[in-house]
């Protein structure tokens, strides 16, 4: 019996995948299908689909399904490398490979009310209790996966079942947990509520409980067991346990008196391999001779789950929730530092934008690796304002500015909470960048050529919808021309009625029409080699020689009066 | 087992973090000197001292009488006490101790029979150490260490031995080895548990010729290889909890050596330099500690313990009796002792804190839980402001880190700036200090500072000078006087340079 099993398990119907290559199943995802964990039943679930309750939940990410391309199709957007984002998208999803997520991040929301499905979604999982069920869910799922990589390493029939049994029991308890964690933290988004309708069915249904008692019924009788191994050099003898005396305990009660404070350990790290060797495949045999039930049971088992324990559904879920984990994670690095996020006001139709406390992320992250907090910038456009012309000193912030910008813009339309204390932003159909290139500095005619021809592009695809964000065009040729064709460009932006963030060291371009906003980076004024990377300024004082010394050290009267014990 | 020679119940940490200022302490009352003459040429002897010594500031009164009683034993019987720190030296870096647990190898095998060696030839230690303590008991009378005597003889009875020397013989396994193991993650075996394997041979031949039990057995093809060596892993799986239980003992038995060797190496480290003291015939006396909220000063042949021991001669003493003083200002004449008497000062009072007598005919203070120095930095060439605001860093330091009961020595603190504006830093300084009764000691050149202190509060601050004869000649004694305007600057100056005028340069300054 045992042999037939194992002989069905050592060909399994699909490629397994291994270790690092392990990946995620998106049901609906092709290339995720071809990767699917042994058991996972991607087509037809064999549980009856009449007991899963919710029947209209789908998916975590996406309020309507069908609306989108599918992600693992998703390029990334062609302003990704100038707004920094494939930086942010890349740190985001660190860690996280085996999911494949990069493509929703690729993937701009056009409608608001699909926005607002993902920020319900994530105000909830803001909620520790709902991220921890999550979490811990998504972790029980990994050590699943981890399971099946490790099952295929296993040449010894019983053990290869009992990896079987602990990977399905690991699933189980994880679908088990999230249902009973999610309903006590009773989420409040229409995605999480859609889940745990359709968990709720699942883990009612009757298949379910019956595997759960087959499994801790298992496990119950596996953990009782225990033997004896008479080691002679000669070879071994195994018996049950029948309450032999704990010698190391002995020695170490002899040794009491001696004890002061804690020892080093001195146990040799034997390499424990999860695979057997034979002679303990052959300990194991005789000790499944001396207990025989539960091994028997455990054949059965496997013969029984073999290919039909996970749900498409369940596996969905698994891999898009990991899109809203992984940026909570992402900035909840960046919150200790001061730095603040907000769920954006949005809208397809106003284009009147405020934003308090914004800042670039992707430089925030970079600082912070330093210690160090990332300057924040405020903006406002009204009524016809649409063009923010930034002008003022180099290295003065003004990239920053502008990729702040578009961040907050994409970010807005991936709908997460983005940088900033508050704000209220529009939903573009397309972030459109033409940042400075250095590498095409060495043909100058060529360059004010590619220059105008990015900008033509740009315009072509450009829509009302639309956000523009020009740096430094047109720096290859003379103010006189570089003034003329940009007078012409932002007559066309105007015209097409796009938001955008011009940066540009034409100052005529700040005033320019009613629809010009212009915005300067600063320095300190006593001391101009100072960037503030923001409009601050900061009276001085000046002060006596020692007493200032003093002061500086806090060692006057008053500071002393309350620094000294 | 403990030695607790050093707390009444609680071991001596040669690890404990040092006081922050350590290093300035060390420097400024030139303790190097004292831990050379503890240590005579020995590394260890010298690191307890400076660890005693410097930790001192932890300590309570009952600490230090705890130790000038176990300090008064060692003086009466020091060949008593250096015998048994030979013995117990002896026993941790003996010929078949020495290795120590540094070299036990990879294999359990290895490490259970190098513990067991080393466990062999430390219980022979203890042996000899339990005599050396019967042979002495009687001439001992500090807490310290009449119990350690007494809980040697208790715990370390021949009785006791000889149960540790039969386990040592079992843990040679001749008879093989039993385990019991529990199933862990995919039915490998977790949980080896070592079983008495003498008492599995007897039911061994129980089993062989009484009622069977189900048991299976499998020997070894004879070339199978492999087998051999997963059986031999198996083997050492259980070998190696209890290679690790005799490993810990040895490691156990070996702190408490060490611990004791330690805490005897504080009172060796004070007879050494008990020796060099009394072989120049200078003084020295248990101090008097008394509570550290009091404000108390009084002794008798005060001397700097660390000039004494660099030099052939015997050194001035200073007296002093200023109970309630806060604030001691000590001005004077250059090289005329100011400086030496700070130090001496801060040495008694460390010494003291670390239960040691003190370089004295007589010495009483309160307890401080910190002594802190701010003195002047003679090697630092850097230029005058950048000294100044120096200054005002190490103060500021020393301000972040000050307790109530802290004493702060000032050597010519404040004065790399001109003197107006030095003795307006000192002042403001001083005046917090005493208003927050801080016990501070500040020698000084800076007359406006020095002299704005005079006549304001007689019971809570002393004024000490540099003593000049008429003839102007140095007798390097500190005694009671207010500041006087001139400096003895010019003294010296005239001594190097004689026959130039200075009374324009002194005007000018």
């Amino acid at each position: 019996m045992e042999q037939k099993v194992s002989e069905a398990r050592s060909k399994p119907r699909r490629k397994i995948p291994t270790g690092s290559e392990a990946s995620v199943g998106n049901a609906a995802g092709a290339n995720a299908l071809r990767k699917q964990a042994p058991g996972t039943d991607a087509g037809e679930p064999s549980h009856g689909e009449g007991s899963r309750g919710d029947q209209s939940f789908e998916s975590i990410l996406f309020a309507r399904s069908g609306t989108y391309p599918d992600a693992a199709d998703a390029t990334e957007p062609s302003c990704f490398g100038d707004l920094n984002l494939d930086q942010v998208v890349a740190s985001v999803t660190a860690n996280r490979a085996e999911y494949n997520l990069k493509g929703f991040f690729h993937t701009n929301l056009l409608e608001v009310d699909d926005v607002a499905y993902r920020h319900e979604v994530m105000r909830d999982l803001e909620r520790n209790e709902m991220r921890d069920c999550v979490l811990a869910f998504a972790q029980a799922m990994k050590t699943m996966r981890e399971h099946f990589a490790q099952m295929e390493k296993i040449f010894v029939p019983i053990q290869k079942q009992a990896w079987f049994l602990d990977a399905v029991d690991i699933y189980s308890r994880g679908v088990l947990d999230l249902t009973e964690a999610l309903g006590r933290s009773e989420p409040r988004s229409r995605g999480l509520r859609g889940l745990l309708g359709w968990l709720r069915g699942y883990v009612a249904s009757k298949d379910f409980p019956a595997m759960r008692s087959f499994i801790e019924t298992l496990q119950a009788d596996f953990a009782k067991i225990r033997y004896c191994v008479y080691i002679r050099g000669e070879g071994f003898v195994v018996h049950r346990y029948e309450g032999e005396n704990d010698y190391s305990a002995e020695i170490e009660q002899t040794f009491r008196k001696f004890q002061q404070g804690s020892a080093k350990s001195y146990l040799t790290k034997i390499h424990d391999y999860v695979e057997m060797n034979h002679i303990e495949a052959k300990i194991l045999e005789f000790v499944s001779l001396l207990f025989p039930d539960p091994f028997k049971r455990l054949a059965e088992f496997c013969r029984t789950y073999q290919n039909a324990y996970l749900p498409a559904l369940v596996a969905r879920f698994d891999r898009e929730v990991q899109v809203y984990l992984s940026y909570l994670e992402y900035i909840d690095r960046l919150r200790p530092l001061g730095l603040k996020f907000c769920y954006p006001e949005l809208s397809k139709t106003d284009k009147s934008l405020l934003c308090r406390e914004g800042f670039d992320i992707a430089l925030a992250t970079k600082l912070a690796a330093d210690d160090t907090v990332v300057v924040t910038n405020d903006f406002e456009l009204s009524e016809d304002q649409r063009v923010i012309v930034v002008s003022g000193p180099n290295q003065g912030g003004k990239t920053t500015f502008a990729r702040m910008f578009g961040q907050l813009h994409h970010l807005a339309s991936l709908g997460f909470p983005v940088p900033g204390k508050k704000a209220k932003l529009f939903l573009p159909d397309n972030i459109l960048t033409h940042f400075e290139r250095e590498e095409d500095l060495e043909n100058l005619s060529g360059k004010l050529q590619d220059d105008l021809k990015r900008v033509h592009d740009i315009l072509d695809v450009a829509s009302g919808r639309s956000i523009v964000i020009m740096n430094e065009i047109f720096t290859s040729t003379t103010l006189q021309d570089a003034t003329f064709l940009s007078r012409r460009i932002m007559r066309k932006i105007i015209a097409l009625d796009a938001l955008c963030v011009w940066i540009t060291f034409i100052h005529e371009l700040a005033s320019f029409s009613k629809e010009t906003v212009s915005m300067m980076s600063m320095v300190v004024p006593e001391d101009p080699a100072q960037r503030t990377f923001k409009v601050v300024r900061a009276p001085a004082s000046g002060r006596s020689y020692a007493m200032s010394i003093a002061e500086k050290y806090r060692l006057t009267s008053d500071d002393l009066e309350g620094r000294l014990p | 087992m403990k030695a607790f020679l050093m707390h009444a119940g609680r071991d001596f940490d040669l690890k404990a973090p040092l006081p922050w200022n350590a290093e300035a302490l060390v420097q400024d009352l030139e303790l190097d000197t004292l831990f050379d003459a503890m240590a005579d040429g020995d590394e260890f002897l010298r690191e307890v001292a400076r660890v005693a010594l410097l930790t001192g500031g932890g300590n309570d009164i009952d600490t230090m009488r705890y130790r000038q009683a176990a300090l008064q034993d060692s003086l009466r019987n020091p060949q008593a006490v250096r015998q048994i720190y030979g013995s117990v030296v002896g026993t941790i870096t003996g010929r078949r101790t020495r290795g120590g647990l540094m070299w036990l190898g990879n294999y359990p095998g290895a490490i259970l029979s190098r513990s067991v060696e080393l466990l062999e030839a430390q219980v022979a230690g203890l042996r000899e150490l339990r005599h050396l303590c019967e042979a002495n008991a009687g001439r001992f009378r500090s807490p310290a260490f009449s119990t350690l005597f007494e809980m040697l003889q208790r715990e370390l009875t021949d009785e006791y031995l000889q149960t540790v020397e039969g386990h040592l013989k079992e843990l040679k396994f001749r008879d093989g080895v039993l385990v019991s193991a529990e199933f862990g993650e995919g039915l490998k075996a977790r949980d080896y548990v070592l079983r008495n394997a003498l008492a599995e041979h007897r039911n061994w031949l129980q089993r062989l010729f009484g009622p069977k039990q189900e048991a299976y057995t499998f020997n070894l093809h004879p070339r199978d290889e492999a087998g051999a060596r997963a059986l031999s892993e198996l083997r050492d799986r259980g070998i190696n909890i209890a290679a690790n239980a005799v490993a810990q003992s040895a490691e156990h038995i070996l702190s408490f050596l060490t611990m004791l060797r330690t805490e005897l190496a504080f009172y060796v480290g004070c007879l050494n330099a008990h020796d060099h003291l009394e072989a120049k015939q200078e003084p020295t006396v248990m101090p008097d500690p008394s509570k550290p909220d009091e404000r108390l000063y009084r002794f008798d042949g005060l001397y700097d313990v660390c000039l004494s021991l660099r030099t052939e001669k015997r050194v001035v003493g200073n007296d002093l009796a200023a109970d309630g003083t806060l604030l001691v200002i000590v001005t004077g004449a250059n090289t005329g002792g100011k400086s030496t008497f700070l130090r001496s000062v801060g040495l008694a009072q460390v010494m003291m804190q670390a239960g040691m007598f003190v370089p004295a005919t007589s010495f009483a203070a309160n307890v401080c839980d910190a002594v802190v120095t701010h003195f002047k930095r003679e090697e630092d060439t850097a230029m005058n402001s950048g000294k100044f605001d120096e200054e005002l860093n190490r103060m500021d330091e020393i301000v972040g880190h000050l307790t109530s009961n802290s004493l702060v020595l000032f050597n010519e603190s404040f004065a790399a700036t001109n003197e107006r504006e030095g003795s307006e830093i000192a002042g403001m300084i001083v005046d917090s200090l005493l208003r927050h009764r801080i016990k501070s000691l500040f020698v000084t050149h800076l007359y406006e500072f020095a002299h704005s202190f005079v006549g304001r509060d007689p019971k809570r601050i002393a004024f000490l000078r540099a003593e000049r004869r008429e003839d102007g000649t140095r007798t390097f004694r500190i005694i009671p006087g207010e500041p006087l305007r001139t400096s003895f600057g010019e003294d010296l100056y005239g001594r190097f340079f004689p026959g130039e005028p200075l009374e324009d340069d002194k005007d000018a300054a």
